[in-house]
């Protein structure tokens, strides 16, 4: 097993191999790119929510001189209205393309209608105003539940909700209903002493990532179209041109420059196909960088959600029953996580009876996507809240309810699969043994108001394939080109792996993220799969060159390969009674260059689980919550990097901390954003978090050659219901809405 | 096309000259047409800091500085931190504590806390956080940010007593 074993290399810090281009400016982002004729792209957003096009005359905007192209929706290839599978994921490919640019409809403000590429960024601006659309103004939804009432105005004529496995008959803006249920509620219930049943709402939320979306595309004479991007995905994007442009995979290059924040905002391609499309049509390199209004306004935000969800207990504490019902905004198009949100809101607990019931609603909003463990935040938010508020009614201690009824394994998780080992309760009793829960908060005599909140989480984490090349050079270092985009320090933590399987340092290896003609089929960073995934392909590809390497020693020694040993980055055999050794440099030199390749989709993620302490304090006259103190506990299988696996726990809970307190989409009756900048929409500062404390506990995945689960989602998921649950015994009232802004908090104390 | 200014200024130590429309921003100006790239746009509304660099003595965002207000300054870009010698203390320290995960908030994390150990060689965490609030970082939660920046505060005062 993994964790009897001695590493060399996996556990310590490194310093990251791209580190040095990132702290002196060097590190050549998407919007680095420079060609000397290139052009400006720049997109004409819908100003309405909820619009029919009547027409668009480009005319105008098409005449001034500095406009090369004018694009709309007629310019993209017809695609059919049917479900077809997109590299790992099944997609609407007439949604997808709408999506870039619409044809009949407007469904959100910010939608884009035209496109338009000149010889400077100001004259494309200037263009747009002069492109005419005539729009018919409809109704716009923008609540799910006012979306899903029978006389709500329809999205989509051709949306017919999936209910269950059925498709009904009529147009509906409930996209799918779908159900997971075991054991018999009616009996749990009725076993239960205590019942707790609650409505929970969270707004609509953005990723937030620091750089904007950008492409910049060119497009040569032999039908060769390269596209140098920020994504998390290189393959995906290429997948996803594919589709939209009708262009064979193999025309297509997709560079994947280094990427500023994603956090599974940067898989769904918005403005690179239309970059594509301007470039096809000028022969011209064309470069478009999104605002952060058009980021706010027209890229998938995170659903905002509305969550039912009962629970009842024993007088022990054990769970009898649970149910919940998920209603979560799809956005424009159908495809919202609230499938994932089910799956995760009771996963960390052993339930007899349960059910739950997730609806996925499209409204005049920006079509969601992922943001880090999508839907599960949203969903465990409403759970742990529940949970909280029955350990209050059983005077239980919430870390003792949780060791009481938390998964371990051999349980069922509620959508089937019997958990192989997890770590679940490892996190639990290492919360319950921290110094941070056997302290008690000291109240300070200042008129403010202080809780103490604890919350639970779980996500997946994924698999799914990777590819990984690694060429050995003749001084004995090499070459890792992998798949995947590194966006918080996985070259590092890929190259460690390999490092580990050759005996050698993590500084002899070197990582690099290849585009999709230089690299085998990855799919995207995301779904904590990278470290996991490209990780086993990285092990693969180091012990095919170790075997290489092997045969190379065993020639030279002129031996067999069986007579050949490796220990500790040392060949060795014995020969005629000397012992024989050679240093992995030297079989490299002896060698000339090898070169080892694989690809990999492994199954076997290992689930992953985190328990959050946090203390807070509330001031009941301005009803401004300040975090006090903050403690994160996650198993993460194995920490390859733990300064870098820390980090996203860290980054995890600070995001947690805005969703929790500050973040949220304001919209007025039109369906407008009203605070779509980094002033309005409010994501924490340095100023607004304490140090937050980090503990890693190391349960080994066995799915996994050393023990990996993934890090990089879990820790955004307990931080909503601790904080909530911090604050609900601070004030004395259950808190139910995110954000838990300071009117919100005066509003729950009866102070307005 | 607006009449272009001819701008004289000062960057990283090096005299530059460039010809800017009145609209453009500073941060145009460094990005579009100096391809000095490491300064990054993240709002262009002067509410992210990826865009910090040193104005004469001050740090101002550059989105929201226009490039005809660079004539007759000093500018000092994340490009002109590291010298000849290696890495400023405080790059290094960023990536001793993994202080970075994307990296694009980075150059203007590294530029403001240069200018804050100048003026404050002993800050305590309280100021550090303080100081840096003006900077959004949305991958480290800031925690690995803020331990960089007071690590750094030891060597760079240690410079100042071997010098002195």
């Amino acid at each position: 097993m993994a964790e009897n074993k001695e590493f060399k290399v996996i556990g310590t810090r490194p310093i990251r191999h791209d580190g040095i281009d990132k702290v002196t400016g060097r590190a050549a982002y998407g919007a680095d790119i420079h060609f000397p004729d290139m052009l400006h792209g720049k997109v004409l957003r819908s100003p309405y929510a909820h619009a029919r096009i009547s027409s668009i005359d480009v005319s105008k905007a098409a005449s001034h001189p500095a406009i090369k192209c004018v694009i709309t929706s007629e310019d993209l290839p017809l695609v059919e209205d049917t479900i077809t599978e997109l590299g790992e994921t099944v997609i609407n490919l007439k949604h997808l393309s709408d999506n870039i640019l619409a044809s009949d409809k407007a469904l959100y403000k910010g939608h884009p209608v035209a496109a338009v590429a000149a010889t400077d960024p100001y004259a494309a601006e200037e263009a747009l105003d002069m492109i005419e659309v005539d729009y018919e103004i409809l109704e716009p939804v923008l609540d799910v539940r006012q979306a899903m009432e029978p006389d709500a105005p329809v999205l989509h004529e051709s949306l017919k909700t999936e209910s269950i496995g059925k498709k009904g008959d009529q147009s509906q803006n409930v996209a799918s209903h779908s159900q997971m249920k075991h054991g018999d509620l009616e009996t749990g219930f009725a076993a239960a002493d205590v019942i707790v049943e609650r409505d929970f709402s969270t707004a609509t939320i953005h990723q937030g990532y620091i750089e904007t979306h950008n492409a910049t595309a060119q497009y040569n004479e032999d039908g060769e179209l390269t596209v140098w991007c920020s994504t998390q995905g290189a393959f995906g994007v290429r997948d996803q041109l594919s589709k939209i442009l009708k262009m064979p995979v193999s025309k297509i290059k997709v560079v994947p420059m280094e990427i500023g924040g994603g956090f599974g905002g940067k898989v769904q391609v918005y403005i690179k196909p239309i970059a594509a499309l301007l470039a096809m049509k000028t022969r011209k390199p064309v470069k478009m960088t999104m605002t952060r209004t058009e980021v706010f306004e027209g890229t998938g935000p995170a659903p905002g959600s509305y969550i039912r969800v009962k629970l009842g207990a024993d007088t022990t504490g054990k769970i009898t029953a649970a149910e919940a019902h998920l209603v979560f905004e799809a956005g424009a198009y159908p495809g919202s996580a609230v499938g994932a949100g089910s799956l995760c809101i009771f996963a960390p607990y052993k339930i007899d009876n349960l059910q739950i019931d997730g609806y996925d609603v499209v409204l005049n909003k920006p079509k969601s996507s992922a943001y880090r463990a999508p839907g599960a935040p949203n969903a465990c938010f409403a759970s742990e809240c529940v949970i909280d508020e029955i350990c209050q009614k059983l005077d239980m201690d919430p870390i003792e309810f949780r060791l009481i009824n938390g998964a371990k394994e051999g349980d069922r998780r509620c959508d089937g699969p019997i958990y192989p080992k997890i770590g679940y309760l490892e996190t639990v009793e290492a919360a319950q043994n921290h110094h941070h829960y056997a302290e008690s908060i000291d109240i300070k005599p200042n008129g403010k108001l202080r809780g103490r909140g604890v919350a639970s989480g779980f996500w997946m984490n994924g698999g799914g394939r990777s590819s990984v090349t690694i060429n050995v050079n003749t001084d004995g270092r090499i070459n890792l080109i992998e798949g995947s985009t590194d966006i918080g320090g996985t070259r590092a933590s890929i190259a460690m792996q390999a490092a580990e399987v050759l005996g050698i340092s993590a500084e002899d290896v070197m990582p690099a993220v290849g585009d999709t003609d230089s690299v085998g089929y990855t799919g995207v960073t995301g779904g904590s799969r990278t470290t996991f995934a490209t990780g086993i392909a990285a092990i693969n590809a180091a012990e095919d060159i170790r075997a290489q390497m092997i045969g190379v020693a065993a020639k030279h020694w002129e031996l067999r390969p069986s007579d050949v040993r490796f220990e500790d980055g040392i060949f060795l055999a014995q020969k005629n009674g000397d012992a024989l050794r050679m240093t992995f440099k030297e079989v490299a030199a002896a060698g000339g260059p090898l070169v080892g390749s694989v690809t990999a989709s492994p199954g076997g993620a290992g689930n992953g689980f985190a328990t959050h302490i946090v203390d807070l304090e509330v001031d009941p006259e301005t009803g401004k919550v300040d975090i006090l103190r903050y403690t994160a506990i996650q198993d993460v299988g194995r920490a390859i990097h733990p300064s870098y696996a820390e980090g996203q726990v860290e980054g995890g809970v600070a995001q947690g901390v805005g969703w929790a307190l500050s973040e949220g989409y304001l919209y007025n009756d039109e369906g407008h954003m009203t605070n779509a900048s980094f002033l309005d929409y409010r994501m924490p500062t340095s100023y607004d978090l304490p140090s937050i404390e980090t503990v890693l506990v190391e349960v080994p995945n066995p799915g996994h050659p050393y023990g990996v689960r993934g890090a990089g989602e879990v820790p955004l998921v307990p931080p909503l219901a601790a904080i909530a649950n911090a604050v609900s015994r601070a004030i004395g009232v259950r808190m139910t809405e995110l954000p838990m802004s300071p009117d919100r908090v005066l509003q729950a104390m009866g102070s307005i | 096309m607006p009449r272009k200014t001819h701008v004289q200024t000062e960057i990283n130590g090096e005299g530059v000259e460039f010809l800017c429309e009145p609209r453009q921003s500073l941060l145009e100006i460094l990005r579009d047409e100096l391809h000095l790239t490491g300064s990054k746009e993240g709002c262009n509304n002067g509410n992210c800091g990826a865009c910090t660099v040193r104005l004469g003595d001050r740090i101002v965002n550059s989105c929201i500085v226009l490039g005809v207000e660079a004539e007759g300054q000093q500018i000092e870009t994340i490009e002109g931190i590291a010298t000849p010698e290696g890495l400023h203390p405080i790059q290094q320290k960023f990536l001793e504590h993994a202080a970075l995960q994307c990296g694009i908030c980075t150059p203007g994390f590294i530029v403001s806390s240069k200018a804050l150990l100048e003026q404050n060689p002993t800050p305590n965490e309280e100021e550090v956080r303080f100081w840096l609030a003006g900077n959004l970082c949305r991958c480290t939660g800031y925690h690995k940010i803020i331990e960089a920046v007071m690590d750094a505060a030891k060597p760079m005062n240690s410079e100042v007593v071997d010098n002195g």
